[in-house]
């Protein structure tokens, strides 16, 4: 009994253990990467030896740097625009039916998540290439779009999950036709999980490099391949400071969506 | 656009007759309805009864709309409605789940039929105001769904399918998530309800107490058809199949052969029937548990017989009786001072006698199991 007790309580103490080491894991680039942004070294270092917020300005300065964010800006709105509206017709669509077609739609556009993004940006590039749509904006927002439809399917589904689809039937009785008992009576009810699918949407595009790295080149360049680019040609801690600012920003949407899908009822 | 009066919900002045032509409704390999045809009467209480997977729920979709039928018509008053969809059908209906909507007040919910018919705020307000008096829900539109009970929930469904004004109601199993007291009370609740605004109302349940005390006519389906289609009296002492008789109150199937039109042999026993035996090698005899009475000495149809069982059971007493070739039936008897002493007890033997109007022999269902 006691010793039952010992043995569980150090067990208990091992995966306590073992959970810190998987946390400390997963934010220590935030750590190591935060304070080398604010480095006055002229390369990347850790820790710091001296303080300034030299980079950040290196980077607002810089007519390269500012044109790639405002690129990849653009497209991860133009993503968020078209990625979410598929997905959540998407999810609406397969949660309604039962037919056997539902369940291969679904697995047809979840296969994005689960193929290497490597092979898909290989597709893309290869298919880009025969219609003269590499190295342009509107390529990437497809090919983001096609990568974020996922998440929104997922996102919106569980939000779908639940909800009594008789309420729709309920206002089709009462005088309104689909559309209207759609958006009068189930967007209202899934708001949270749509507004947190295209937050998603909108970062999983800001992220994106494998894809971009193919598909993006010259005036189009995404901010992340734009990085990978310097990181290769030279190592200078404004890519700290625009990393800094990119783990803010998915924090703050990241954080957004996720009261998004709690707030829902 | 129909015309809406500003605050009074009475009697709608032309209920409409519905017409149900041949449907068939199938689901891959399964048959939902098949060639169902049932006219309902303009104002009429019409009940769908049936076990689930009967069809029933199936029927009154089709009916609201949300069921294309593979073939057939359905005609609401003269008009054809078979395809039109059922936000224009302008028929109130009440969900089993309720389907309230819960991001909107208990009033909102009222009025979203009226907004969809772009009545103004002004007009709508005491129209609102009438359908929760006549639910017994005044002063509650400002509450929130998730603030109401049960049974309140379910008045608010009512409130908001009979706003409108529609000439025909829809009910599915409406009362089947309420305790039996709330229950019992509500059947006589809608049942006012009904009485007081006239409109044809078709009501599915099954609950075949609910069917028997709230309808005009009941429809008994089984299987994807109407078994039998009549009024409570006639589904309950007349029932013209042996699942009817079987659904429908505490009955024992007692196999018979035929001796003429109007007697059958039942243990050995000619039983005299009021009503035409049917033709058949498969008859059964219905004997339903509170027709049996103790036998009078020139009493008909007397069934002599030991009684193996007595249970109290409140108002009645239920017997377990067997005859000396084995055939077994129950026999309940209302519970009561000057009676109870005449109680055969357990062991004991008794005459039984069955009223000839109560003798109902029909064919054996052979594809059921009892």
């Amino acid at each position: 009994m006691r010793r039952g007790r010992e043995r569980s309580s150090l067990a208990s103490l091992l995966l306590s253990g073992l959970g810190i080491a998987v946390l400390i894991f997963l934010v220590m680039p935030i750590f190591i990467v935060v304070p080398m942004s604010f480095s006055a070294s002229r390369f990347l270092s850790f820790p710091p030896t001296a303080l300034s917020p030299r980079w950040y300005l290196e980077f607002f300065g810089s007519p390269e740097w500012t044109r790639a964010a405002w690129v990849s800006l653009q497209i991860a709105f133009a993503t968020c625009l078209l990625a979410t509206p598929i997905g959540v017709a998407a999810a609406y669509g397969i949660h309604t039916s039962s037919s056997r077609f539902s369940r291969a739609a679904y697995t047809v556009l979840m296969m994005p998540l689960m193929v290497p993004h490597i092979i898909v940006a290989i597709g893309i590039f290869f298919i880009y290439a025969r219609i003269g749509a590499n190295n342009t904006v509107v390529g990437i927002i497809l090919a983001h779009t096609m990568l974020a439809v996922p998440f929104v399917l997922i996102t919106s589904l569980s939000g779908l999950q639940g909800f009594d689809m008789a309420q729709e039937r309920a206002a089709q009785s009462l005088g309104v036709n689909r559309l209207e008992a759609f958006l009068k009576v189930t967007a209202p009810q899934i708001k949270g999980s749509i507004i947190a699918s295209a937050l998603f949407a909108f970062v999983s595009s800001l992220d994106e490099v494998v894809v971009s790295l193919f598909l993006s080149g010259g005036p189009s360049s995404t901010l992340p391949k734009r990085m990978f680019v310097a990181l290769r040609d030279e190592v200078d801690p404004t890519i700290a400071a625009i990393s800094s600012m990119l783990i803010i920003a998915s924090l703050a949407i990241g954080l957004a969506a996720m009261v998004g899908t709690r707030k829902r009822a | 656009m129909q015309r809406f009066r500003q605050d009074h919900l009475d009697t709608t002045e032309n209920p409409l007759a519905i017409e149900v032509r041949g449907i068939t409704k199938t689901y891959g390999p399964a048959t939902v309805l098949d060639d169902v045809s049932l006219e309902i009467r303009p104002g009429e209480f019409m009940t769908l009864l049936g076990p689930s997977g009967s069809g029933k729920t199936t029927l009154l979709n089709v009916i609201a709309g949300f069921v294309h039928p593979d073939r057939g018509r359905l005609l609401i008053g003269d008009e054809d409605v078979t395809d039109k969809p059922p936000h224009r059908r302008g028929i109130g209906i009440v969900f089993q789940s309720y389907a309230l909507f819960p991001h909107m007040n208990v009033a909102e919910n009222v009025a979203f039929s009226l907004k969809a018919r772009r009545i103004s705020r002004a007009e709508a307000g005491p129209m609102v105001a009438n359908a929760l008096s006549l639910v017994k829900l005044e002063g509650f539109g400002e509450r929130r769904i998730d603030q109401l009970s049960g049974g309140q929930k379910q008045r608010v469904a009512l409130a908001r399918a009979i706003v409108f004004q529609p000439k025909l109601i829809l009910m599915d199993e409406p009362l089947s998530a309420l305790d039996k007291q709330l229950r019992e009370h509500m059947q006589i609740e809608i049942r006012a309800l009904h009485e007081r605004l006239g409109a044809t109302t078709i009501y599915v349940t099954h609950d075949q107490r609910e069917a028997l005390t709230m309808s005009n006519r009941i429809a008994v389906l089984n299987r994807a058809r109407i078994e039998q289609l009549g009024t409570p009296f006639e589904i309950y002492d007349t029932p013209t199949s042996a699942f009817v008789a079987d659904f429908i109150g505490e009955a024992v199937l007692a196999g018979v052969s035929r001796c003429d039109d109007y007697s059958v042999l039942l243990d050995g026993r000619r039983m005299m029937c009021a009503s035409k035996v049917p033709i058949g090698n498969d008859l059964v005899l219905v004997i339903r548990s509170e027709k049996l009475r103790l036998a009078e000495a020139a009493a008909e149809n007397q069934i002599p017989a030991i009684v193996r069982k007595r249970i109290f059971q409140g108002e009645s007493h239920l017997l377990f009786a067997e005859t000396a070739n084995g055939l077994t039936f129950t026999v309940r008897q209302p519970s009561h001072v000057e009676s109870d002493g005449l109680l055969p007890g357990e062991g004991g033997s008794a005459n039984f006698s069955l009223h000839p109007a109560h003798t109902v022999v029909v064919r054996r269902d052979p594809k059921a199991e009892y």
